[in-house]
């Protein structure tokens, strides 16, 4: 259970995030969405602990990760995948290298164990064939997969995907929005994923949260979310435009 | 609780101590990356493929440049040094004042400068992408410290080369000041190797290792902490790169005079 209780942040003075509050149930798919630039990926590293809070609390199964550092931060993340916006492979390795490197860099595995794991996890996002082509060899939707891949491999409980769309044609959207789900299925994660996809995300969230101006206005399943009757929440997901432009 | 407004005539003092806070919290900044370089280079796991990779991308991948400084260096000091000599009629002391010139000051300085055009602007560019493609953030979060796969590696790598291409560097710097002053210049070649091995001592030697070892740690130091903190995409990139090989050059030539002063 992820629980963010009045988090604020601010940069050179302008406040990004105002006082949010935000739970996520276990094995829950959650997915906050927002205009472009409204802190939806400066929640996610808060998140994942790439920035620390002014002030307010950020709980993961009761333990506050503001108060953690070093060692005591990284116990944390052990339980966490991270699918970044860009992907973020390393691209002085192969695809598959990718997604061994954490098992065998974070595990004591046997080199079997680990080659089963990764053809595994390959297997899931429908990448058994990658073999050994580097990131800039395969196209953006492969890139994402191998992504997912290298966040799932290690089996973890919590996973972050931020804006794991973007850049992808509506056809691989809606590919990976199913392939998301249906790992989501198998694998029971508990999943936090930032997007702009309406209405795609309606149709893979458990809940969805509304951030506007740096605090979650609406929260809750996508039915109580879509049929809103907070302005804010309906103009964003009809596209409508602002009235002062 | 808002500050005070300052009064026009103060702006300039506010300036400067804004720039001058500013310039202890970077200082403050650059000496705790090292630091946290450190306790990550000495605490295990250490990791070795890393380390050699480093070795090879600083190392092994400028010794074609190191290679030709040191000869076409030698070889300037060669004709320069026996043409001046020349005048006194002391050629005899050409082999000692090439060898004491390169040994103690050229070598560490000229090569350490070679690598920083050369390993140094890449690693810094290598680890500016990572930053900006969030290669960096990625590691951090799998609950792996870039400090330890990114950054202790090249800097033991800066100590472990650096010396190394120096010893390089000197070899062939001699041999260059040898084709010139004996196979050009006709100068014997008992006279310049038996009049080096009377004037170049042990210290001389070991002024120029530390000076190298320190070299080593300074590039690194400065190149890895560049790349590591860009921001603002290609631009930033572009910036760290220049700022990295402008600041370990000056570096180098400071910190050579205050060993120079200090060292036998």
């Amino acid at each position: 259970m992820i629980k963010v209780s009045r988090l604020r942040k601010a940069f050179n003075g302008q406040p990004v995030l105002n006082g949010i509050d935000l739970d996520v149930p276990d094995g829950s798919i959650t997915i906050i969405i927002g205009r472009s630039g409204g802190g939806k990926s400066v929640l996610l590293k808060h998140l994942i602990g790439l920035m620390r809070p002014d002030s307010g609390r950020i709980e993961v199964n009761g333990v506050d990760l503001g108060g953690l550092r070093g060692r005591a931060l990284d116990e944390v993340r052990k339980r966490y995948g991270v699918v970044f916006q860009s992907g973020a492979l390393f691209d002085s390795m192969s695809c598959r290298d990718n997604v061994t490197f954490p098992l065998r860099e974070k595990f004591r595995l046997t080199r079997t164990n680990i080659n089963r794991r990764v053809d595994r996890a390959l297997e899931q996002v429908g990448l058994a064939g990658i073999g050994d082509k580097y990131p800039e060899e395969v196209s953006g939707g492969m890139r994402k997969r191998v992504a997912i891949a290298r966040a799932l491999v290690t089996e973890p409980e919590i996973v972050f995907f931020d804006e794991p769309t973007t850049g992808l044609d509506p056809v691989l959207v809606n590919t990976i929005h199913r392939l998301i789900l249906d790992l989501h299925r198998k694998l029971h994660f508990t999943a936090v994923m930032v997007s702009h996809e309406i209405p795609e995300i309606f149709e893979i969230a458990d809940r969805v949260g509304m951030l506007h101006e740096g605090r979650i206005v609406e929260l809750g399943p996508p039915a109580v979310v879509q049929g809103s009757t907070n302005p804010i929440v309906q103009r964003f997901i009809h596209g409508e435009p602002d009235e002062q432009v | 609780m808002t500050e005070p407004a300052v009064t026009p005539a103060l702006r300039p003092l506010e300036g400067l101590g804004r720039w001058a806070t500013e310039l202890v919290e970077s200082l403050g900044r650059f000496g705790s990356f090292l630091a946290q370089a450190l306790v990550a280079l000495v605490t295990p796991p250490f990791k070795l493929w890393p380390l050699m990779g480093r070795i090879h991308y600083i190392g092994f991948r400028s010794l074609l440049i190191i290679a030709l400084t040191g000869a076409f260096t030698g070889m300037v000091l060669g004709l320069q040094i026996f043409l001046t000599l020349s005048r006194f009629g002391s050629e005899a002391f050409l082999g000692p004042a090439v060898a004491l010139s390169i040994i103690r000051e050229l070598g560490p300085v000229l090569a350490a400068l070679m690598v920083t055009g050369r390993a140094g602007s890449a690693l810094t560019a290598e680890l500016g992408i990572m930053r900006i493609t969030e290669q960096i953030d990625a590691l951090t979060v799998m609950a792996l410290s870039p400090m330890r796969y990114l950054v202790a590696p090249s800097l033991l790598a800066g100590l472990i080369t650096f010396p190394l291409m120096t010893a390089l560097f000197d070899v062939i710097g001699i041999f260059g000041g040898y084709l010139v002053g004996v196979e050009l210049l006709g100068l014997s070649e008992g006279t310049y190797f038996g009049e080096m091995q009377s004037f170049v001592d042990m210290g001389d030697v070991m002024t120029g290792f530390w000076k190298s070892v320190s070299f080593g740690i300074i590039v690194t130091w400065v190149c890895t902490y560049k790349g590591f903190h860009v921001a603002r995409g290609a631009e930033g990139v572009a910036q760290a790169t220049t700022q990295a090989v402008v600041l370990s050059s000056v570096l180098i030539l400071v910190w050579d005079y205050f060993l120079g002063t200090v060292l036998p």
